[in-house]
């Protein structure tokens, strides 16, 4: 058999129309065995019927992704598609982005699940508005890894030069941007070099291919799971009060079960360990950790677990089980970066649904603080946020809830904002630290200053 | 039957109790009592005794496990009337484990909905029913059948009925007042379900709208829902054939027989085997041999082929299907191969 340790790496690709995304995707599928018989045999027949290419049997992988028969008929990529291959060592899960302006938001879907996001960039253009604003999303999400694929090598002689200029642009831009490393590297989707296997047409690069790198890099759980304290949202609460599963056979040990059911977002839990349960702040101890019928000693970021708790707390649904002495500031108030994904524009004032964690909450956006220029990522004042753009807000929440800035804990700090008529998912938000002046903000851009300290006296 | 009470209540104002003082006292329901032995069958029996070290870099198949019962707990702590649909198939089946799993020591909080286009294995649905008893839960059937009978359907030309199933599922979406139903669906078997979400709202005709999909952010998955509207929740998306097996595999979960290999009368037909019976008869021209196979999905009998196998046991298939050369819908399933955008089409339409 092979090894049952591998494990699971999630990343997206984005970029600009016909940068070669789909080419890239289907490429690495091939190239990885991930494409059996009859899918190859279907894009083979549909390439050779649409005459792509130059040369017979020429396959134009982008028909492996393009799964919707508008996205086929029209050559272009509608909705975010998931694709699965593995290796030897890891299991992937990509999500393959589409790259018009318009369909940033399936850009958003993609990277706040990603370990690693593979930003393309036609070798021929550079960068584009596309990649800084690609980007720009990359970093504001925190995505842990970012791969920058130079795609088209091979239509410039797999110039040396030609790719150092455009990797030249690209660290200035990350370096702009606040991005730690990124990773360049110069790949032919199309022939597959350094996609796969390391090429020899690009000698002069001594780098790992992107495969080598998806399968190196470590993903967002390995990074974080050392780190961070204990904190698992409650789902609801499992008392099976007599009717049990059918594999239990004596049902009275069981008449008192009560256990936290949740996914553990951050740190690992131990039997015997401390914790403390958001709201109310009791401290308590565990006393069983299960998965399933199997009694666990430890478990970690991401389990899925029920954590049996020494008292009975009176918790429910929206609670959150942290780590004694992490308990989150309970918050009314949040500063807010929001991915605005509705059809219709934010407007100050606006009323909407928060949904962090297990719970959901009524709030008012009473005020939009500024909307990001994704060139420069300075804000700049706005009185309304349209669709992909990204703002900076206040929210004003109808309960308490236990959130961390995003940048100190992603699954602690996302949350969505909701339509509550519709239903409608209207943005993706991420708890900031407080912005109160757009001059701090923007360092630079001396324009209309407005000063809002006081979130009370701005509500509309 | 008296469904167990799985708290998901808002959260209250505040923790009742708010007790500083260490507690050394272990709850009664945490001394754990020993399971029963018949439950070997029962697909709880890991195969492989795994420690219980943290969870250091989590396999991948833990990974999606862990997922798909978050997916299920937030579906069942967020809808009033949850059902699972369940033909019996491998990846229903994995479902339903899952569920199990999700809310052990408590029963499966929801029922499960079986269409039955009464082109049924028999073996598959011997094993629906005992599965159901088995695990104490309710089954709602609805029936292609009964809808030839009065007239409300029309047998097709081609004999299958596959694509019949749409309506009869949704008369019983609506008279169970279920406002999510539970599949089994992955990504990974078509180009149109690889676009598909973990949660998928559907309108009253039951109809998906790939252009106008949520996104889905996180793991924050939006389940508001209007009047007339139900949520489809795929909790194994992530799942591929392989890893629906290898969990099979190390989770001892049973499945219908003919998921294995075994003898059977067969033809061919469009490139598959297809067993002979009343609802599939061979034609004059189609030679009947007896034959070692398998199948590699369970649907409607006439329409889903075999495969040529030789693996009679679980570790036979792992290994058969990580070295498969054919998707297992491009191997047996008539239905997919109809045109590049059959399965978006009956998507559309309200099929699974
Ligand atoms: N020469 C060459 N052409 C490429 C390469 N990658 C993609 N293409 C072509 O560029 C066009 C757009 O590719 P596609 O994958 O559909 O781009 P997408 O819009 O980003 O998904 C297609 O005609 C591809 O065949 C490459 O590495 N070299
Ligand atoms: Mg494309």
């Amino acid at each position: 058999m092979t090894s049952t340790d591998r494990t699971l790496f999630r990343f997206a690709t984005a970029g600009s129309v016909d940068d070669g995304k789909s080419t890239l995707v289907g490429r690495l599928l091939h190239d990885s065995k991930a494409i059996l018989a009859d899918q190859l045999e279907s894009v083979a027949r549909t390439s050779a019927e649409r005459g792509f290419g130059g040369e017979p049997g020429a396959i134009d992988f982008a028909l492996l992704t393009d799964g919707l028969r508008a996205e086929r008929e029209q050559g272009i990529t509608i909705d975010v598609a998931y694709r699965y291959f593995a290796t030897g060592r890891r299991s992937f899960i990509l999500a393959d982005c589409p790259g018009h302006v318009q369909y940033t938001r399936n850009m958003v879907t993609g990277a706040t699940t990603a370990d690693a996001v593979v930003v393309l960039v036609d070798a021929r253009n550079g960068v584009l508005e596309q990649t800084r604003r690609h980007l720009a999303v990359v970093q504001l999400l925190r995505v842990p890894h970012v791969i920058v694929a130079v795609n088209k090598i091979d239509l410039l002689g797999y110039s040396q030069a030609a790719f150092s200029s455009v990797a030249d642009e690209v660290t200035t831009l990350a370096g702009e941007l606040g991005l730690p490393d990124a990773h360049v590297i110069p790949v032919s989707a199309l022939a597959g070099d350094n996609v796969v296997e390391r090429s020899a047409n690009t000698p002069w690069y001594d780098g790992p291919s992107l495969l080598e790198l998806l399968e190196t890099l470590p993903s967002l759980d390995e990074l974080e799971t050392e780190l961070e304290a204990l904190r698992m949202p409650v789902q609801l609460v499992i008392r099976p009060q007599g009717a049990v599963a059918h594999d239990v056979d004596d049902p009275e040990p069981f008449r008192d079960y009560r256990a936290f059911a949740g996914r553990i977002a951050s740190g690992t839990v131990r039997v015997g360990d401390r914790v403390q349960v958001f709201p109310g702040g009791a401290t308590t101890t565990v006393t069983g950790i299960d998965a399933g019928p199997r009694e666990l000693e430890a478990a970690s970021a991401p389990q899925s677990v029920s954590l049996r708790l020494a008292d009975q707390l009176d918790a429910a649904r929206g609670a959150v089980v942290v780590a004694a002495g992490a308990l989150p500031i309970p918050r009314r108030e949040l500063d807010a970066a929001l991915f605005w994904l509705g059809d219709r524009p934010l407007r100050p004032g606006a009323r909407v649904l928060v949904k962090s964690g297990t719970t959901t909450v009524q709030a008012l956006v009473p005020e939009i603080v500024g909307r990001r220029d994704l060139d420069s990522l300075a804000l700049e004042p706005a009185d309304g946020l349209e669709i992909n753009d990204i703002g900076q807000v206040r929210v004003r929440l109808a309960a308490d809830l236990p959130v961390e800035e995003y940048a100190a804990h992603r699954r602690a700090g996302a949350f969505l904002v909701i339509d509550p008529q519709s239903g409608a998912t209207l943005a993706a938000g991420i708890v900031t630290a407080p912005v109160n002046d757009l001059k701090v903000a923007t360092a630079g851009s001396a324009g209309i200053i407005r000063t809002t300290t006081d979130t009370e006296g701005a509500a509309a | 039957m008296s469904e167990p009470n799985l708290r998901v209540e808002e959260r209250p104002q505040a923790a009742s109790r708010n007790r500083e003082t260490e507690v050394e006292r272990v709850e009664e329901g945490a001394q754990r009592p020993s399971r029963n032995p018949d439950s070997a069958q029962a697909g709880f029996e890991t195969t492989a005794a795994r420690s219980p070290q943290p969870a250091k870099g989590l396999d991948a198949l833990d990974t999606l496990e862990s997922e798909s019962i978050h997916i299920i707990r937030e579906v069942v702590a967020e809808f009033e009337r949850p059902v699972l649909l369940f033909s019996g198939g491998k990846d229903s089946v994995v479902v339903l484990h899952l569920a199990a799993k999700a809310f052990w020591p408590a029963r499966v909080p929801f029922p499960v909905l079986h269409i039955d286009t009464g082109h049924n294995f028999p073996e598959v649905i011997h094993f629906r029913d005992r599965t159901v008893e088995r695990l104490g839960l309710r089954l709602e059937v609805a029936a292609v059948q009964d809808y030839l009978d009065d007239g409300r359907l029309r047998e097709r030309a081609d004999g299958t009925r596959n694509p019949l199933q749409t309506l009869p599922l949704l008369d019983a979406i609506a008279a169970g007042r279920h406002d999510a139903v539970f599949g089994g669906a992955r990504r990974d078997e078509d180009k149109a379900r690889a676009k598909e979400r973990i949660l998928s709202l559907r309108d009253e005709f039951g109809q998906w709208d790939p252009r106008n999909q949520r996104p889905e952010l996180w793991d924050l998955y939006n389940g508001r829902h209007t009047v007339g509207q139900h949520v489809r929740a795929f909790p194994i998306s992530n799942w591929t054939e392989l890893d629906v097996w290898r969990y099979i595999e190390r989770e001892g979960i049973e499945l219908p027989p003919l998921y294995y290999a075994h003898e059977r009368e067969v033809y061919r037909r469009d490139g598959m085997w297809r067993a002979v019976s009343e609802v599939s008869p061979p034609r004059a021209d189609e030679a009947v041999e007896r034959r070692t196979v398998r199948y590699r999905t369970v649907g409607d009998m006439s329409c889903t082929g075999a495969v040529e196998s030789d693996a009679a046991s679980v570790g036979d298939v792992v290994r058969e299907v990580a070295t498969s050369t054919l998707t297992e819908r491009g191997a047996t399933r008539a239905d997919d191969r109809i045109s590049e955008a059959a399965m978006e089409d009956r998507k559309k339409d309200g099929y699974f």
